[in-house]
């Protein structure tokens, strides 16, 4: 992808922005916890991490998802008690499926514009909630005129969205099937995983048929669980950490809901947002310069078709690099190296544990058993969500 | 402020505690169960109503932008990438092309259907390039149906019309 160097983009930020901890909770299909008592736990475990108490907390940002999972409007000030967002500034932002990325890159505009010098990012999602299956939460993002009266599944969108990308590039469901492979198997290094597992292509290919092309293993699965974060001004970081990794740019792109008139077989938003975060991080040529990339994978084609909006491979030539294990742990362009929704789970918002918290983790070197083997600098993450419409990106960096 | 943890793993454990569906049914955990019955009347808005208007009689309605050219299916009030009124409205053909596909086994509430459904993105002819509706395939086996396959929508009677989507029961193979 071919990217600008940075031009008259009014990128004024009034200060570097450093994350210093971070946390989450396990990832199940069903917790007993509340969503409160969730957030509550991946709050705790990031402030253990950096050395901070609540009471260092400037300000707080919360992401969740639709409150239908929850049938429980104004869900943002319900969680308000766990996220500890009392007495302070306090706000709910959601983008769907993206709002995993977008609530960090909102805790950046906290600090970056130096409106505070601490601030919490908090993600949770219970979609164990909605009852016997979350599914039937899902029908409600259709348009109640034009698609509810077909009896649509969510499923299908993925799936339409899937054959055009194969029939676009010639791309077969083996070489789709190895990222299933891959993730599930990374995930099981992760402590909280959800459905790590040693599979095969096979077992993909002749997993139970959803919407053709997507088969049940092609799927990540609804989730309960929590993530947080703390982003703080380089001041702070200097006092708490000798590692801190920078936010080194953040971008964010939404197309219309009338998907049905876009060619699906690549998404455009997420390669302008992917050009906004780049051009503010000073990346020219993504494919050399990220070291590790966490793209969002809720499905296994969706992290090839986010590879290639990223401009870390170009149109059609995500499967060869995972084939040829590029991709892989000990790649040279490692991916979902946490295991993804794929492996660890897909909390929609509180998938911020496997994208921004991994990618943290990994240039800070803490990634313990899922650290990837090459040297890491840089990285990038990135979620995505509606009605494929919006792409959210953050890249980071160990060197300020 | 404290100095944070070094040379840690991360996340260094994994709290909350799992449930399976039988803890659930057998009353091992304390929850409270609630059915909301919500209701809803959408209005379909300006350029939606004509369109469902148009459905009622056998047309397939779309409308054009003279800035930008195009014409768009389903019609709206405004172009969204000029941002100012559509200029016309034109009828459109009821014949399109398979954009891309996929054979569902699996219903709103992803319970599994008794037979699978062929759901579509179907480009409209008449309407510029990618203009396309989500709707369903019928008249034919999934093994058979292709991207770029010419379809051909197969209406409701006329009296069985009603100003809606399914006034088009399903869409079939162009003959030809």
């Amino acid at each position: 992808m071919e990217v600008e160097k940075i031009s008259g983009l009014k990128f004024h930020k009034k200060q570097d922005v450093a994350i210093v901890g971070a946390g989450m909770t396990t990832f199940k299909r069903r917790l007993n916890e509340t969503g409160r008592e969730l957030s509550y736990m991946a709050v705790k475990q990031a402030l253990e991490e950096a050395g901070m108490t609540l009471d260092d907390i400037e300000m707080v940002v919360m992401g969740s998802a639709p409150d239908t999972f929850d049938g429980l409007h104004m869900k943002g000030e319900y969680l308000l008690d766990g996220s500890g967002g009392s007495d302070r500034p306090y706000m709910r932002v959601f983008v769907g499926g993206g709002t995993g990325v977008f609530a960090p890159i909102a805790g950046y505009w906290h600090v970056a514009s130096g409106l505070a010098d601490i601030c919490l990012v908090v993600c949770e999602e219970k979609m164990s909630s909605s009852y016997p299956h979350p599914q039937s939460a899902f029908k409600y993002i259709w348009d109640p005129i034009l698609d509810r009266p077909l009896n649509p599944n969510l499923i299908w969108i993925f799936a339409l969205e899937m054959r055009r990308y194969m029939h676009v590039h010639d791309i077969k469901h083996e070489d789709i099937a190895l990222v299933s492979v891959k993730n599930k198997a990374n995930a099981l290094d992760h402590p909280c995983a959800q459905v790590a597992g040693k599979i095969t292509v096979e077992d993909v290919l002749n997993s139970e048929p959803m919407a053709l092309p997507v088969r049940r293993l092609d799927v990540s699965p609804p989730s309960d669980g929590a993530a947080a974060l703390i982003m703080v001004a380089p001041h702070i970081a200097r006092q708490v950490t000798d590692n801190p990794v920078w936010v080194t740019g953040v971008g964010w792109a939404l197309d219309t809901t009338w998907w049905t008139n876009r060619d699906l077989y690549f998404p455009r938003y997420v390669a302008e947002a992917a050009k906004m975060a780049y051009r503010m991080a000073h990346i020219t040529d993504p494919r050399k310069e990220i070291d590790v990339a966490e793209p969002y994978d809720p499905f296994d084609y969706k992290e090839l078709h986010h590879m290639e909006g990223l401009g870390l491979a170009k149109k059609g030539e995500a499967p060869i690099l995972t084939r040829e294990g590029v991709t892989a742990r000990d790649g040279d362009l490692p991916t979902c190296p946490s295991g993804g929704l794929l492996g660890v789970g897909n909390p929609i918002a509180a998938t911020m544990g496997v994208k921004a918290c991994e990618l943290y983790w990994q240039l800070a070197y803490r990634a313990g058993k899922r650290q990837v083997a090459k040297e890491v600098t840089t990285g990038v993450c990135q979620a995505w969500g509606d009605l494929m419409q919006v792409g959210t990106v953050m890249v980071m960096s160990n060197k300020r | 402020m404290a100095v944070g943890k070094k040379d840690i793993e991360c996340p260094p454990y994994a709290e909350g505690t799992p449930l399976s569906d039988e803890d659930i049914k057998s009353g091992k955990v304390t929850y409270v169960e609630d059915h909301p019955d919500i209701r809803y009347s959408w209005t379909a808005g300006q350029a939606i109503s004509r369109f469902l208007n148009g459905l009622k009689e056998g047309k397939i309605l779309g409308v054009k932008c003279n800035k930008c050219g195009r014409i768009m299916v389903p019609p709206r009030m405004f172009c969204e990438l000029c941002f100012k009124p559509i200029d016309d409205w034109v009828e459109l053909k009821d014949t399109g092309t398979v954009q891309t596909f996929s054979i569902s086994y699996i219903d709103p509430d992803a319970r599994p259907l008794p037979e699978p459904i062929i759901v579509a993105v179907i480009a409209i002819d008449g309407a510029s390039p990618n203009m396309g509706i989500m709707h369903i395939l019928d008249e034919v086996k999934p093994e058979d149906v292709y991207i770029g396959m010419k379809v051909k929508a197969v209406w409701k009677s006329e009296e069985e019309r009603e100003g809606a989507i399914t006034d088009i029961k399903y869409w079939k193979p162009l003959e030809g």
